[in-house]
């Protein structure tokens, strides 16, 4: 990390000052120091994380294939976590599954956040007319049920991953815009934003340069969150069969049918895999609380 | 104050006709249609006479614009029409799934509350002990599980519970019977449905709880108080607690309205013929009528919490009413 030029916008860095001019491993270091709950979530996050993109290697066996010699297997030293109905190896689907999720949770997360950032940001800025309409559209969005909205996209354009993160991006616009417009109301009435305006300065440019970073706490807050939220939605559509279709390795649907059905014969089908997106969502949430306390001054004692 | 009242409630009508303007478009884009799957269910063919004929019965012949007008008129005269896959007015439809899921959300309403409210304050008032990160723990767990899968570890649970102390297992009755009628029975079929869907609530209900007993505890008028010398007791209970319930229910009104949507996936798991599965057979058999109905039915739940919330809001805060 370079150390900023000093700028008038400067005083808008995204960090503090006294971060600012330190390497990027020294923030973390001091945050993981500061917030070891964060550390234990980061780490959880870390370890689904890498499971999925090193999936190919680490996994002992092919997710899909099956192998009828060795259905409803209970955990052995052949099988980690025991196998499905189908003979497929539970921990190799849940080193893929991961992969899954995280896709969808982080592509979800960052659309949704970045569409809300802008819209928020906008309203707020504009104000007036566009705001209220602006506004009002949010409102729809957000009072639709998300199952009907996921239900419809998927009918209209078919079931398959990316229409599953196009289901869940929809109603995270809102929420995101929400948060974001909130803080960026309060940071249009700032000298330094009148003072661009008195300069000429352009909408985006003001926009851009002067309030987008000053709200970037919130948003980085909320779009962690996001990401579980987009995790637990993914594993519900999946389940409900609206989301990833069979063979993809999907959390939520190692939970559908054979977990049900041999809940009782073989109960480790049916736990493993929500275990998997327990723990991953509690990582993301942990580490989320964690940067909110540290972005927040107000909270950092608490 | 009136004025602002005034303002909110009108504030209503556009997210309602965006609403139904919504799902009315997002319903016709779906490629074909109720009678395609009446006709074509179970790969049978059908002459295109046949077809014609479903669609001047229903009336989904006629132009968009025509049935949207019809739709919004309707919706005016809180008339819904009938059910193009029944044929039985929409409303009865409804009304005969929405006991059950009514009955299960104000169940797990009741059930985060009693949970939230009380370890919330516990955790606030313990803050940094180890009872703060235990019960933190079980708020941000419960954010972090799924439903779905508290609901499957439930029926697993019961079933091995059950299968040990009696010998042969007991799963929870499926066909719904009031509670009037029998009071058993149906708390039998509630229960864990309520109690899945309760911690998940309870645990962001426990969050708002816990981080507005900090605030207030923070105020002057409580260090006033205990300056004075009034029992602790009575600080948490008269003052601190009354102040820290705005936003805590808040929380529970917004939540709750996200419930009604959110029953899908539960009803799914516990086999329960509910509101939120009639949705899920509605937008598959391409019934209009019967979407654009509990969508709008939805919404205005979802809306009118909203306005309650924000009412009760700028009657509690006199900044937000005169700003």
């Amino acid at each position: 990390m370079t150390i900023a030029a000093p700028s008038p916008s400067g005083i808008a860095a995204l960090v503090d000052d006294n971060l600012a001019p330190r390497g990027i491993f020294a923030v973390i270091f001091s945050f993981l120091r500061r917030q070891p709950v964060g550390a234990i979530g980061i780490t959880l996050v870390l370890i689904f994380g890498l499971a999925g993109v090193f999936a190919n290697w680490l996994a002992p066996y092919n997710p899909t294939s099956n192998d009828f010699s060795a259905m409803t297997e209970a955990p052995s030293w052949a099988h980690w976590l025991g196998t499905d109905q189908l003979g497929r190896d539970l921990f190799s689907r849940i080193l893929f599954g991961a992969r899954t999720a995280f896709i969808v949770g982080l592509t979800a997360a960052f659309v949704g956040g970045v569409t809300g950032l802008v819209l928020g940001v906008g309203s707020a800025y504009f104000g007036g007319p566009v705001d209220l309409w602006l506004q009002r559209v949010l409102d729809i969005v957000m009072a639709f049920p998300l199952i009907i909205m996921a239900l419809v996209v998927v009918s209209i354009f078919g079931t398959g991953l990316q229409n599953v993160i196009l289901a869940i991006t929809i109603p995270l616009i809102p929420r995101c815009a929400r948060v974001v417009r909130s803080s960026a109301l309060a940071i249009r009435e700032v000298p330094y934003v009148d003072a661009a305006r008195a300069l000429g300065f352009g909408h985006i440019r003001i926009i851009l340069r002067h309030m987008v970073p000053n709200v970037m706490g919130p948003f980085l807050v909320i779009i962690t969150a996001f990401v579980g939220q987009a995790i637990l939605a993914e594993a519900a559509l999946s389940y409900l069969g609206l989301g990833v279709q069979e063979p993809v390795p999907a959390w939520g649907l190692m939970l559908q049918g054979g977990a049900e059905e041999y809940a009782t014969t073989a109960p480790w089908i049916a736990v493993f895999p929500g275990l998997a997106i327990m723990l991953t969502v509690f990582g993301i949430n942990l580490f989320g609380d964690s940067l909110r306390d540290e972005l927040d001054p107000k909270l950092r004692d608490r | 104050m009136y004025r602002y009242i005034i303002k909110r409630v009108l504030l209503v009508f556009p997210t309602l006709i965006g609403a139904a303007t919504l799902v009315f478009i997002m319903m016709r884009l779906i490629p074909g249609d109720i009678c395609l799957v009446r006709l074509g269910g179970g790969g049978t063919s059908f002459t295109a006479q046949a077809l014609a004929t479903c669609h001047a019965e229903i009336g989904i012949n006629r132009p968009w614009v025509l049935q949207f007008l019809d739709f919004m008129w309707g919706l005016a005269r809180l008339d819904l029409g009938n059910s193009m896959w029944s044929g039985k007015p929409v409303v009865m439809e409804i009304a005969t799934r929405f006991p059950i899921s009514l009955e299960i959300a104000i169940a797990a309403t009741l059930i985060s509350i009693a949970v939230a409210i009380p370890l919330g304050t516990i955790s606030a008032l313990k803050q940094n002990t180890w009872i703060d990160l235990a019960v933190r723990t079980f708020s941000i767990a419960g954010l972090a599980t799924p439903s779905f899968w508290l609901g499957i570890m439930a029926i697993l649970i019961v079933l091995d519970v059950t299968q040990a102390i009696s010998g042969n297992p007991w799963m929870p009755p499926i066909d719904y019977v009031p509670l009037w009628q029998d009071p058993i029975r149906n708390l039998s079929i509630v229960m864990l449905p309520a109690l899945t869907i309760g911690y998940r609530y309870a645990a962001v209900s426990m969050r708002m709880t816990r981080s507005a007993m900090l605030e207030v505890l923070r105020e002057d008028y409580i260090r006033t108080a205990r300056a004075k010398g009034l029992v602790r007791k009575l600080i948490i209970n008269r003052h601190a607690l009354k102040n820290a319930m705005l936003p805590v229910v808040t929380v529970i009104g917004i939540e709750f309205a996200f419930l009604m949507g959110g029953l899908v996936v539960t009803e799914q798991v516990f086999n329960i013929n509910g509101v939120g599965r009639l949705m899920v057979l509605s937008v598959q058999n391409q019934d209009y009528t019967l979407t654009q109905a509990l969508v709008m039915f939805v919404v205005t739940i979802v809306v009118m919490c909203n306005l309650v919330v924000d009412l009760l809001y700028a009657w509690l805060d006199p900044r937000i009413r005169l700003a």
